[in-house]
């Protein structure tokens, strides 16, 4: 563990943000998009967890992971379920083409 | 080079590779495929990184829970007529060029912090003090997050039911 330094889990928090980013920026799809949060939610756990290790700041970033893992899951499933009611009024999940509040 | 970094490495192409799938496939179906890779190798990682119950963690909820969902949602709405279902509003390369603009600057940011780095020492079970914070110094958070869970399902039922009139 000696040579695994903090930079290499910063670089890739970063990469897996940045793609993320890239997800939810051209994405169309309202799932595409919940995936790329999803993404970035996941580079923000590595970086918990890592600035929690190389600091023996004991258990606080790995608990902080859990509950942002925990309003992931909340979020997932309001998300998708607001995907699906869209779907249902509109026929598509283009989120360049649901751009009305009714119908 | 010794072996963890060599697992490192590994765990890292497979994340990021997968991300790069998530990101770039022109199937909404593969990019949800994809993103099962992007979770198991960031469950790997939380391990490597002596977070042992949090990878687990990671697995049950996100792999077990969030992706197939996930997955649910796509059979539910993908048109199969439908090829291009996942079209790019910002265009990929202005989205590239914002994105590589973004993590240039994030890259040079962390490399020009100085960080006060410890020694991690070796990786111990963690279960034990996870359980203990969340049930003394974490009770509070952990009790709202209760609720925000509650609110959440209900509010996640009340959303996608079906209008019954009269």
């Amino acid at each position: 563990m000696a040579d695994l330094s903090l930079g290499h889990f910063v670089v890739l928090g970063g990469v897996l943000f940045a793609l993320g980013l890239f997800c939810v920026l051209t994405r169309r799809n309202a799932i595409g998009i919940l995936m790329g949060i999803e993404l970035v939610l996941n580079s923000a756990n590595i970086n918990y967890v890592a600035f929690a290790r190389y600091n023996q700041a004991g258990y606080d970033g790995q608990v902080f992971a859990i509950f942002v893992i925990m309003l992931a899951a909340a979020e997932a499933a309001i998300g998708l379920a607001i995907v699906l009611g869209i779907y249902q009024r509109f026929e598509t999940i283009d989120v360049e083409a649901t751009d009305r509040l009714r119908q | 080079m010794s072996i963890t970094v060599v697992v490192f490495y590994l765990l890292a192409a497979v994340t990021v590779g997968s991300a790069l799938g998530v990101a770039f496939a022109n199937s909404i179906v593969y990019s949800a495929f994809a993103l099962m890779g992007t979770l198991l190798g960031v469950a790997a990682t939380f391990v490597l990184l002596g977070a042992d119950f949090l990878g687990v963690v990671q697995l049950l909820v996100y792999v077990g829970g969030i992706l197939v969902l996930t997955l649910f949602a796509v059979m539910l709405t993908h048109r199969i007529s439908d090829v291009n279902v996942s079209n790019r509003a910002v265009g990929r390369l202005p989205g590239l060029v914002l994105v590589a603009v973004v993590f240039g600057w994030m890259v040079r940011v962390a490399g020009r912090a100085h960080w006060v780095v410890k020694d991690p020492g070796a990786p111990a079970p963690t279960t034990y003090g996870i359980g203990n914070a969340l049930l003394t110094q974490y009770a509070l958070p952990f009790e709202v997050a209760s609720i925000v869970l509650l609110a959440a399902l209900i509010g996640a039922v009340v959303v996608s039911r079906k209008e019954v009139k009269g």
